[in-house]
């Protein structure tokens, strides 16, 4: 926990710094609002909205964690594939890789062209680009497992499925969390993002409607709010690290 | 009666030729040690008797039955410990026993009834990051006995502890065997441990390794002492044999460490 407090200062204080020299800017050479509002204007106004980006914020939120939870599963079922079988290695992985160069923009508007406007296309954009980290590394880490640490395991008796369950899936689980931690931050984005290219609610939808009406002061507070979010995400993928791999702290492995 | 048979193995991977024409027998309740240069093939061994490589030639029994990881009779102690860093100690020296489909539970019940004896109570819920060189040598082992199989390999079991702990252990490892008289085949560098610990020494050649001699310990189990002058008979002649062997090979200059 200290530790966690002593890595929290430094930005925050470049952030600080940031905002006071924004504010200053604003302030001195009298910029309009509309242009480029002041960090105690978006407080304010977020702040006086509040009940609005808290509604808007809801669907965002369920968009995120239920293509989340997609991506996860897929994840998991293309890397134990993967793993299991060297055809599918052969076959599958150049494919996702290539996957990877189809940008998300043009694929949006074409998921709501075939899905609608409801939460299916906005999750399969946070599945799209939230996918791809977490299966890599996944794949990476059970590839990575002690080859002595097989052989021990089969002359123990164990099969294939065992084996796989005993060393391989915890041995993964670094890479697993590394991968987890890149994929999270990508995927209120790419909620946000399915929602500009159409939807009925959410935060994307509400940053291009408060565009529109020249309120940049609420893009802002939607978009503090993105962040927000997304570095709570990304917090909580510390904290689930810590409860599910407790070894990491006792053996000092824990990264950074 | 004859736990262990080695017929005329021979082992090769690709044009190299590893071992050649090995014969080496154990019996019940015997302890083996086999001793031999640095790659000249001991862990290859090894891995023919658990099972997890075949033989080029020749048999390899287990009390009659050629040997299979799936015989479930050989229990084999790795030169490297391989606790796994995110299992307890516990859960460590239960990793055989649920291999096998044995139930948490009972492994759990299985394992920790021996930590007291193996000098590790207290310890069940540390993580091996935690444990002593010694500690986790003993806790390797634990995993391995644990399992009940008739036949024990421990491949150096003590080759990278300081020489301290070593001694330590050693002394040990002669007590526990004394008091539950198992079958090892112990790998082992060092020629001490070996008078220390064995009835029998096998001696190997460099690669291609073969047994060059075979000297029978024929000390009390209960009073060896390093320091008298039968226990110092016994190292020099097998220190003669390495010595013989390794001169004798085609190879050249292999390095024999007398530890
Ligand atoms: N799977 C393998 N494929 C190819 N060569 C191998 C393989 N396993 C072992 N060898 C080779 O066989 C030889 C003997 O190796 P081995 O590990 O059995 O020696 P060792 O006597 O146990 O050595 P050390 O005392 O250093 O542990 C080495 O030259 C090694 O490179
Ligand atoms: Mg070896």
């Amino acid at each position: 926990m200290r530790s966690a407090l002593r890595s929290l200062w430094p930005p925050l204080l470049v952030l600080a710094a940031v905002v006071a020299g924004w504010q200053l800017y604003v302030t001195v050479a009298g910029v309009d609002p509309t242009t480029l509002p002041s960090p105690a204007r978006v407080v304010t106004q977020g702040w006086a909205n509040r009940r609005d980006l808290w509604d808007q914020t809801l669907p965002t939120l369920e968009e995120t964690l239920l293509g989340f939870a997609l991506s996860f599963a897929a994840a998991w079922l293309i890397a134990v594939v993967l793993d299991f079988s060297a055809a599918a290695r052969r076959g599958l992985y150049p494919l996702l890789v290539a996957s990877q160069t189809i940008p998300v923009v043009a694929v949006a508007p074409l998921l709501i062209i075939w899905f609608g406007f409801g939460l299916l296309p906005k999750m399969l954009v946070v599945t799209l680009t939230t996918f791809f980290p977490l299966a890599a590394n996944l794949a990476a880490g059970f590839a990575a497992t002690d080859r002595e640490a097989m052989r021990l395991l089969r002359s123990l008796g164990a099969g294939r499925w065992r084996a796989f369950r005993l060393v391989r899936v915890p041995s993964a689980m670094p890479y697993f969390f590394a991968g987890l931690r890149v994929s999270i931050t990508y995927a209120v984005i790419g909620a946000v993002f399915a929602e500009y290219a159409g939807a009925e609610a959410g935060l994307g939808i509400y940053m291009q409607a408060q565009k529109s009406a020249f309120r940049t002061d609420l893009v802002f507070a939607a978009v503090a709010v993105t962040a927000g979010l997304s570095i709570a995400l990304f917090g909580a993928t510390h904290l689930l690290q810590r409860l599910v791999l407790p070894w990491q702290r006792v053996s000092g492995e824990e990264q950074r | 009666m004859t736990a262990l048979r080695i017929e005329g193995v021979s082992k090769s991977y690709g044009s190299l030729d590893v071992l050649r024409d090995l014969e080496l027998s154990v019996r019940e309740g015997e302890f083996a040690a086999v001793i031999g240069p640095s790659g000249s093939g001991k862990s290859t061994l090894f891995n023919l008797v658990s099972g997890l490589d075949r033989p080029t030639g020749g048999r390899v029994l287990v009390e009659g039955e050629p040997a299979g990881v799936t015989s479930g009779k050989v229990a084999y102690m790795p030169q490297k410990d391989l606790l796994f860093p995110w299992r307890t100690v516990l859960d460590n020296t239960t990793l055989g026993l649920e291999a096998q489909g044995v139930r948490r539970k009972r492994a759990r019940a299985q394992a920790d009834a021996l930590f007291a004896e193996f000098g590790l109570d207290g310890f069940q819920r540390a993580y091996p990051a935690q444990l002593s060189g010694g500690m986790r040598q003993r806790a390797a082992l634990l995993r391995t006995v644990v399992l009940g199989r008739p036949v024990l390999l421990l491949d150096e079991p003590f080759g990278a502890l300081d020489s301290l702990t070593r001694a330590e252990m050693q002394l040990w490892l002669a007590g526990m065997w004394r008091r539950h008289r198992w079958t090892v085949v112990l790998v082992t560098h060092d020629i001490r441990e070996a008078v220390l610990l064995a009835d029998t020494v096998h001696v190997l050649s460099p690669r291609p390794a073969t047994v060059v001699d075979r000297i029978d310990v024929r000390l009390p189990h209960e009073e060896r002492d390093v320091a008298a002058p039968e226990f110092t008979a016994v190292e020099r002649r097998i220190l003669d044999a390495l010595r013989g062997a390794t001169a004798d090979a085609t190879t050249g200059r292999t390095e024999v460490t007398a530890g």
